[in-house]
């Protein structure tokens, strides 16, 4: 029988309030009427407004959403096989070279993945821009969709492949029909956390882009460090709503729990 | 490994499981591996402003000879400069500090959340987990931009500060290490917080009623018991935060002074602002080395948690 304890109680709350309130203080002040940030001026929504006229804005918001959708699925196609090729193939040559160029970018400082990837295009003599910020992201978020995929390969229940095969289904078919099924929701949460990692992203995006290709994050980068401004609060809620929507519908078509773990959660379970 | 998963690899799908790998392999060799090479090398090069390609040229095509040639024109003069420079190891040592300290405040403020995750009622797990979970989804940027808001000399706190009459002038918070560090635990406590839970969790609950039953008291049990078993959860975590706290850059950018500069900012403006390419890549190498120590160690436990198959 388990009692919650104040201490228990207490230390979750807290942390819980630490984690929400910065971000429900920039929500509510987004819709703040005054322009000095700092003084309460009533409810409006002025900010909203005058940022569906910011074309530039809108043109950063676009570039942004087109580079995560095209970069979180190379990365899911990517992740997945490499997840597959790390739980499934036992040994094989240049493992160890394989399993460390996998975790790595995980905890690689983003300044030097960003270097690193800035003097390759460099050298290669490539354009700069969407391209090149999606070929970064892609290599930046890949190993995210592989710890995801893999916690769930390492749970996965073999005798069903087994069964399929033994009756006479061919390797492809089995991997088609029965594997991939399976592993189906962990496809999606990890698409999910490499689509809003890509969007988040501002250091690799930085050293990656070229002209004509200002992402989100960089635009309200170089309007952050002018100091605060009513429009990037209401900028900042929107992008908070629409992960927010984006969770909540993924909840309605997985397990809540499911999802939450197999974002971050699937670095946790392992 | 798995003995009847590597017999089927082997036999039944040889080209597809080469496929498998292969895919994968050649575009992290391609994108990861390949342009770190770059980076040591240019950072072996002499200095240029932004001026692509540095001298040495390496053309393999030109055979041997131009190897060699190629090997004895590169030089240490860029790591000289970093070690006569106070500046750059005023940077590092400053972020390793900074990296030390928040990851110890990660490990107090993260280890008690996790264990209240950990001991809720089992009805309320899934609920708490995913608010954990739920603000790392939002973007990065947006959270350390909140903290502006509140932290700016006539915002939130000094507002609440003055109201509550605790100070009298309100006190500068950004561009101060106080923020720094506030700007660090907020953005990785979910790192630190979901290992440590995940082995909680999955801890046998039995052992500490056990010890009660031996008559061991609650705080002894927790010392001898929980904390001993919530080993790995801790180290993986405090790696996860310390690793990439190192090379940090968007934190100490937007809330730090800029009087000390962390690595991170370093490398940024030998790059975009002093445009010395080849310097920047050495800033790069150094910072790897230091990390190189820590990032094996957490690759280890990765392997072997795969090995282990939990």
């Amino acid at each position: 029988m388990r009692r919650a304890s104040w201490f228990n109680v207490g230390s979750v709350a807290l942390g819980l309030a630490f984690l929400y309130l910065p971000i429900v203080i920039l929500v509510i002040y987004s819709f703040n009427a005054s322009r000095l940030v700092t003084v309460w001026g009533g409810w409006s929504t002025r900010w909203y407004v005058e940022l569906l006229a910011d074309r530039a804005m809108l043109e950063s918001a676009w570039v942004t959403l087109r580079i995560a959708l095209l970069s979180a699925t190379a990365a899911t196609v990517l992740g997945t096989l490499a997840a597959i090729a790390l739980v499934r193939l036992g040994r094989f040559r240049g493992r160890l070279l394989f399993s460390g160029m996998v975790y790595a970018p995980l905890v690689m400082p983003e300044v030097i993945t960003g270097l690193a990837l800035l003097l390759l295009f460099v050298a290669v003599d490539i354009d700069r821009g969407f391209w090149t910020i999606s070929i970064a992201h892609t290599t930046l978020i890949t190993c995210f969709v592989t710890v995801v995929v893999q916690s769930r390969l390492l749970t996965f229940d073999t005798s069903l492949e087994e069964a399929a095969m033994n009756l006479g289904c061919p390797p492809l078919k089995t991997f088609l029909t029965v594997t991939l099924p399976l592993i189906a929701p962990a496809l999606a949460s990890g698409w999910m956390l490499a689509f809003t990692l890509s969007l988040d992203d501002l250091v690799v995006a930085s050293f990656t882009t070229g002209p004509g290709a200002t992402t989100l994050p960089i635009r309200i980068y170089s309007e952050v460090r002018l100091g605060v401004k009513p429009e990037i609060n209401a900028i900042c809620s929107i992008l908070i709503a629409i992960v927010a929507t984006g969770i909540a519908g993924a909840s309605l078509l997985a397990k809540f729990h499911d999802v939450g773990r197999g974002g971050i959660g699937g670095l946790a379970a392992r | 490994m798995n003995g009847a998963m590597n017999r089927r690899g082997e036999h039944d799908r040889p080209w597809g499981a080469r496929l498998i790998v292969l895919v994968p392999y050649l575009w992290l060799a391609t994108f990861f591996l390949l342009p770190f090479l770059i980076v040591v090398k240019i950072s072996l090069s002499h200095t240029a402003i932004a001026q692509p390609p540095y001298t040495p040229v390496f053309e393999p095509a030109a055979g041997w000879e131009s190897l060699k040639k190629f090997f004895s024109a590169l030089s240490f003069e860029n790591y000289a400069f970093l070690g006569s420079d106070w500046l750059y190891l005023a940077s590092y040592l400053k972020s390793l500090e900074v990296a030390a300290g928040s990851t110890l405040l990660l490990l107090l403020i993260g280890f008690p959340l996790a264990y209240g995750m950990a001991r809720a009622p089992r009805r309320w797990q899934p609920v708490v987990f995913v608010l954990v979970v739920l603000p790392f989804w939002t973007s990065f940027l947006i959270r350390i931009y909140a903290w502006i808001n509140i932290l700016q000399r006539d915002g939130l706190l000094n507002q609440l500060l003055l109201a509550l009459r605790i100070v009298d002038t309100p006190p500068a918070w950004l561009s101060t290490d106080t923020a720094v560090y506030i700007g660090i635990v907020y953005s990785y406590l979910p790192f630190m917080v979901l290992p440590i839970y995940a082995t909680l969790e999955r801890m046998d609950e039995t052992l500490i009623e056990a010890a009660a039953d031996l008559g061991c008291p609650n705080w002894k049990a927790f010392w001898l018991v929980t904390l001993p078993l919530s080993r790995p959860g801790v180290i993986a975590g405090a790696l996860l935060c310390f690793i990439p706290i190192v090379g940090e850059f968007v934190i100490p950018d937007l809330l730090g002074s800029s009087q000390t500069m962390m690595i991170g900012q370093t490398l940024w403006t030998e790059f975009f602002g002093n445009k010395d390419w080849p310097v920047a890549s050495a800033v790069a190498v150094v910072l790897l080395c230091l990390l190189v120590v820590p990032i094996v160690i957490y690759q280890q436990m990765e392997t072997r948690d795969l090995a282990g198959g939990r």
